[in-house]
């Protein structure tokens, strides 16, 4: 059966007493990209080593492309290429000088390497920066060099792994039209992240992952429809009305409403869309003064939390993620 | 939250032209042939050469240690050892030269610690290659630093004032049979590096075995001035016999016997290190 890009059974890795990734039954379709989110710690990257055959899994089994990763490792190997979370690049080489060793251990030859990783620092806009030691690159080049360095032979499937930690804004977003670039050209793609926002811009199915095990599966939709229809935000023209409106709202709702930081503001999740707008008939009727009011998806922040009833991108930092 | 609108400020208008031409470089991603061990290797062993070419301060360690150690030990004991400098440099030269390229293939260890915890490791083991082309390529370069500190050490005996029996011939075949024992020995060091989880402790625990190996032998003095005891562990000592090849092959004297126990050692080192090195290599820490 080839038709999966990924097929694990019962999935782990022991450290130690610690189960870092637990027991990890995937099915993931070719094509697209699939999100792995979780916080630091939670066996993000410990379970795309054991796909990408850096480690080998102490109990269960997994298949990329339709090869186990323990018996048929060097198949896999050839069909796959990996971004790790460290730039896996010779810092003390240039970026060309990078990409032709790679190239080389691909089997190009001499100038065939040369020419291959012209091309790619050409295609990533590093044609400038090619002849300098990568030791004096920003984040960002980095990360291109190293994405370029996955693709000298273009492979079926990508693994990222936190491909934009640590960088600003404007690089993050070069990495997401990238990313973009790979899927449309047919690559599949399997992202780590503990970035809510980038699973949420770039996953069409995201599994989220907390202490090793999967906690949920999904498309970002899915998710979030998963923790309630939406939520409701509101913020009261005078702050002395909040206490009023919320028991307007407690007893419309029928819910728990919270009071946000802000004085004047309050949420609520809310399963049943027409009865948020019947709630806001009533505080009109009761005479209180709304500033705003927002009905919509939960966050994947909100759904984060729902499921594993700690905040995503507030890391314990109890574990180290196991390298 | 917005989902996938394609049109998001703040970013150039070069992005469609930038998917193009990832899409084309993609395009041209076919695979070539399979290179084969040897290739893989070397293009390995040209990576630690471009090092060297980038962080040329590196060769310190093969160039200014031994010349260190050699007028040290010269100049502070010879006179002591074999009642002038002149006599001992005719002794010290060879087993010199031996220690010089022993305590340099402790860096290899060290390296390779290094190359894993950056990241740089993962890259390769993750290619479809023979598995042992990044240490046996590593292996390769490190000839080359072996060579330059032999050299260098070779350099300094001579203006010291040693003049070797065997000639420029059986100096060439003693570095050549030196190499070969260095080659064996540093898979202990990669193995160390697979198994132990800091640069430093690499460098120490190296350190801890090669003490004894390279101060407990016949480098720096005559054996039968020993007690007993350490007379014992010299006679089993590899690196001793690697001294005594080395020294025999330079001395211009027959080194038959020697030469099958450095042989031996260096293939049971390479049977045994190297084997478990490339067990550890598929799941390092």
């Amino acid at each position: 059966m080839d038709d999966l890009a990924i097929e694990t059974a019962g999935l782990t890795k022991i450290y130690g007493k610690l189960r870092a990734v637990d027991s990890i039954d995937l099915a993931i379709a070719r094509g697209g990209v699939h999100g792995f989110l979780g916080p630091n710690g939670a066996g993000k990257t410990t379970a795309i080593r054991m796909l990408a055959t850096l480690i080998r899994p102490d109990e269960g089994h997994a298949r990329v492309l339709g090869r186990d990763v323990v018996k048929h490792a060097d198949e896999v190997r050839g069909l796959v290429g990996l971004t790790g979370q460290f730039a896996s690049l010779d810092e003390d080489l240039t970026g060309a000088e990078n990409l032709r060793l790679i190239a080389q251990l691909y089997g190009f030859k001499g100038a065939a390497a040369s020419r291959r990783a012209d091309e790619l620092l050409d295609a990533f806009g590093l044609a400038d920066a090619g002849g300098k030691q990568v030791k004096n690159y920003s984040g960002g080049m980095r990360r291109r060099v190293d994405i370029s360095a996955s693709i000298i032979v273009s492979p079926e499937l990508l693994f990222l792994d936190e491909p934009t930690t640590g960088l600003d804004p404007r690089a993050r977003n070069e990495v997401w039209d990238i990313v973009r670039a790979l899927v449309d050209f047919g690559t599949t793609v399997m992202l780590t992240t503990q970035y809510l926002d980038e699973a949420d811009q770039l996953a069409d199915r995201i599994s989220v992952i907390d202490t090793g095990k999967i906690i949920a599966e999904g498309t970002s939709t899915e998710l979030k429809a998963s923790v309630g229809a939406g939520s409701l935000h509101l913020r009261v023209m005078h702050r002395d009305d909040r206490e009023t409106a919320r028991d307007v709202l407690v007893r419309e709702l029928d819910v728990d409403v919270i009071r946000e930081a802000d004085p004047q503001a309050l949420s609520a999740s809310v399963e049943d869309r027409a009865r948020a707008t019947r709630a806001l008939g009533a505080l009109e009727a009761a005479g209180i003064d709304v500033a705003q009011f927002s009905l919509g998806q939960p966050s994947l922040d909100e759904v984060f939390l729902a499921l594993t009833g700690h905040p995503a991108e507030e890391a314990d930092a109890t574990e180290e993620e196991a390298a | 939250m917005s989902t996938t609108d394609t049109t998001r400020p703040g970013v150039p208008a070069t992005t469609a032209e930038q998917a193009n031409a990832i899409a084309t470089a993609l395009a041209g991603g076919q695979r070539p042939q399979r290179p084969n061990a040897l290739s893989t290797s070397v293009t390995f062993g040209w990576r630690a050469l471009l090092k060297i070419k980038h962080v040329p301060e590196q060769l310190f360690d093969v160039t200014l240690f031994p010349v260190m150690m050699t007028l040290i030990f010269t100049y502070l004991f010879g006179g002591a050892i074999a009642g002038s400098t002149q006599d001992y440099i005719a002794y010290l030269a060879p087993g010199i030269l031996v220690q010089s390229v022993l305590f340099i293939t402790m860096y290899t260890g060290a390296t390779l610690r290094e190359d894993i915890d950056k990241g740089v490791f993962d890259r390769f083991r993750s290619l479809p290659i023979w598995r042992p082309s990044a240490l046996v390529g590593m292996l390769l370069g490190d000839a080359v630093r072996y060579t330059i500190a032999a050299t260098v050490t070779g350099i300094v005996c001579v203006f010291v004032g040693w003049r070797p029996e065997g000639g420029i011939a059986g100096v060439a075949l003693g570095v050549l049979t030196l190499l070969i024992f260095a080659f064996g020995l540093t898979w202990v060091w990669t193995f160390l590096a697979l198994i132990l989880r800091s640069q430093r402790a690499v460098m120490g625990v190296s350190m801890m075995i090669l003490m004894p190996l390279v101060f407990g032998s016949n480098i720096f003095a005559d054996p039968s001035t020993m007690p007993g005891w350490l007379q014992g562990w010299i006679s089993v000592n590899p690196v001793a016999h690697v001294v005594d090849a080395v020294r025999g092959l330079m001395d211009g004297t027959s080194v038959a016997g020697e030469m099958v126990w450095v042989v031996g050692w260096s293939a049971a080192l390479v049977g045994v290190f190297g084997t478990l090195t490339m067990w550890k290599y598929r799941d390092p820490r």
